[in-house]
């Protein structure tokens, strides 16, 4: 597998193994709770759901390793499939319209993120989180209550299987040769560069300004294509889905790995860290915790996750402060 | 009557006197704005009104200063929830009756900062970013909270907590007007006249060097959480009192804002360098646009999208890093 492959390279190792491990662990507890857990409508329902995190928590890992983060990438999302959803209304004929479309949406957010980070040069922090209101505005303005329709037939094929593989599973595996093509790109090697040592990339002729936005057009993307997940999976648009996965991208991240500080870690690691999040939810689920202390669980292990995935880092040198 | 912007001290205006100035150069053009727009809208009682709900945000984000200024990559996320689990608490405990008042604000604060001494902990001896570690409290706290009330928030503000947040003082001014003003001392006081403020600009402005010079930077850290939570619960707690009833989500929204607020005043998320009265500003400035937007009766999506163009705007006033050339 890509991604089996992906985490082993240099200077993620020690992340990667610690990754590696929670996800065995999840998949373990979640299997031995989870009755059906191998049977196929089981593996396909749940790989179904994790696509749109796991795609914008490629994206978020771009963004992160060059620099920067993205509050809005959630907000993305929810522009993005809004948009789609209401060219999409229910046709499959307008189905590479709606696409188009989504994908347009999350460039243009990107860029104009990007703008603001690299040109304009405010926080990613809370520049992100100003422009995170202009998209979920617009997507109110686009589609102001849940509604809209997806063709049967796109829902029906995402939740299908091919040769015994879900298609949900052929998604995520492609969201990783997308990462692994990206990986070997002159893009992201400066992204890496600018995002471990702006002022040294800059000197090695590096166009920080413009590698920024770059990175912040290629989390643009991928919140597009988490976008076209959502919509496959629920089959309707609604205004606020985006709403929980920022968040959360920025967990998967952390999970698998890539330093909040940039430079380091790879998106491998976040398809399994965003894995590993959604199977903490599945087990909590199955494990019969009553209703109320669901999500006090829930919490409590994704810290303790949080904290593993830091042990690594405290074999090595204190981080300098 | 803008009793933050009056209380600052000189030290800090000498000191760094662009952004707090600019801050409130911009919450007075929105107010003549609006005065425009609205006739009314500068009205003495509709400013009054304006400041009773930045007051929140100003108190939440008093916590937020704070913990940005320590550096490292401070940030608490946290605060929203812990605002909202400090009222959820403390309107169980007091249950509408004066008698139980003084038990649940100390219930309630105590467990926001067992909640900071947490994040604290995270964030000084696992080395977990503080982004993340707060972030990940958020989920923590939510759980708590279902756990604690089982989906449903209970009891009532009690009366005298009512009538200090609501009811008039002098000039005609809610007695939360002067709590804040109390209250953003106190945090002016705390980061310039104390050890412990000291402390936490050192550690901010270079944490190898603050450890050198014998900060003990983690236990400084630590306080910084605590202190961060403890104000959010008491922002919380405040907020109970002109709510007087709960609900689950009362004060999430809070979170990102008391961010905002910290920067537009000046504080640099580096950390090491800011203050509480560009806080207690930048409160004030969101909370006119919020009224401002409100007031242009633009619809719902349309609010949301001005709100954030204005945020940007307003960030690129002064928000902006140095360039690479420099």
């Amino acid at each position: 597998m890509n991604v089996l492959r992906e985490i082993r390279l240099p200077g993620v190792q020690l992340s990667g193994t610690a990754t590696v491990a929670m996800l065995v662990a999840a998949v373990v507890v979640n299997s031995a709770l989870q009755p059906n857990f191998w049977s196929a409508y089981a593996l396909t329902s749940n790989f179904a759901t994790f696509v749109p995190l796991v795609a914008i928590a490629v994206g978020q890992t771009i963004v992160v390793l060059s620099g920067g983060i993205d509050l809005s990438l959630g907000a993305q999302v929810t522009l993005s499939a809004v948009a789609a959803v209401q060219l999409l209304d229910g046709r499959l004929d307008r189905l590479p319209l709606a696409v188009a479309a989504a994908l347009g949406v999350g460039l243009a957010c990107g860029a104009l993120n990007g703008l603001v980070v690299a040109l304009l040069r405010l926080q990613p922090i809370v520049a992100t989180f100003a422009t995170s209101f202009v998209f979920s505005g617009l997507a109110l303005v686009v589609l102001p209550t849940p509604g809209g329709s997806v063709p049967i037939e796109v829902t029906t094929v995402y939740r299908d299987a091919v040769l015994g593989v879900p298609v949900a599973l052929l998604a995520i595996l492609g969201l990783a040769l997308l990462w692994w093509v990206l990986r070997r790109h002159r893009v992201l090697r400066h992204v890496y560069a600018v995002g471990g040592d702006p002022e040294a990339a800059y000197a090695s002729l590096v166009p920080v300004a413009r590698t920024r936005v770059l990175a912040y057009v290629l989390g643009g993307l991928f919140a597009a294509l988490a976008a076209l997940a959502v919509l496959a999976n629920t089959g309707s648009g609604d205004p606020f889905v985006g709403n929980e996965l920022t968040l959360a991208s920025v967990a998967a991240v952390v999970l698998g790995g890539t330093a909040l500080a940039g430079g380091r870690g790879g998106a491998g690691g976040s398809i399994l860290g965003a894995i590993v999040l959604a199977l903490v939810t599945n087990i909590v689920f199955f494990a019969d915790v009553p209703t109320t202390y669901r999500q006090l669980v829930n919490g409590a292990v994704i810290i303790l996750a949080l904290a593993l995935a830091g042990i690594p880092a405290l074999q090595k040198r204190r981080p300098a402060a | 009557m803008s009793a933050p912007t009056v209380e600052a001290p000189r030290r800090v205006l000498s000191w760094r006197p662009g952004p707090v100035a600019l801050a409130g150069a911009i919450a007075v053009a929105l107010v003549i704005a609006g005065e425009l727009v609205s006739p009314g809208f500068a009205g003495y009682g509709q400013l009054v009104n304006l400041m009773r709900v930045a007051a929140f945000l100003g108190v939440i984000a008093i916590g937020q200063t704070i913990v940005i200024i320590a550096g490292g990559g401070g940030v608490d996320l946290s605060v929203g929830k812990v605002a909202t689990f400090a009222a959820i608490i403390g309107s169980r405990v007091m249950a509408g009756d004066d008698g139980d008042l003084v038990p649940a604000v100390a219930l309630a604060l105590a467990v926001a900062a067992a909640i900071g001494l947490v994040n604290g902990l995270g964030v000084t001896l696992l080395r977990i970013p503080p982004f993340v570690m707060t972030l990940g409290m958020i989920g923590v706290v939510q759980g708590l909270i279902l756990a604690y009330t089982g989906g449903q928030a209970s009891g009532r503000a009690a009366p005298a907590l009512t009538s200090l947040v609501n009811g008039r003082l002098i000039f005609d001014l809610p007695g939360l007007l002067f709590l804040w003003a109390a209250l953003g001392l106190l945090a002016v006081w705390l980061l310039r006249r104390t050890t412990f403020g000291w402390n936490l600009f050192a550690v901010g402005a270079n944490r190898t060097a603050a450890e050198l010079s014998g900060v003990r930077a983690d236990r400084t850290l630590i306080v910084a959480y605590v202190l961060s939570a403890t104000f959010a619960g008491l922002g919380g707690i405040l907020l109970l009192g002109y709510t007087e009833s709960v609900f689950l989500d009362l004060a999430d929204q809070y979170m990102l804002p008391s961010v905002a607020a910290v920067v537009i005043g000046g504080t640099m998320l580096a950390g090491g360098i800011g203050g509480y009265a560009g806080t207690a500003v930048g409160a004030i400035v969101l909370t006119v646009l919020q009224g401002l937007l409100t007031t242009l009766d633009i619809g719902g999506a349309g609010r949301t999208v001005v709100n954030g163009v204005v945020l940007l705007v307003l960030l690129s006033l002064y928000g902006r890093q140095r360039r690479l050339r420099s």
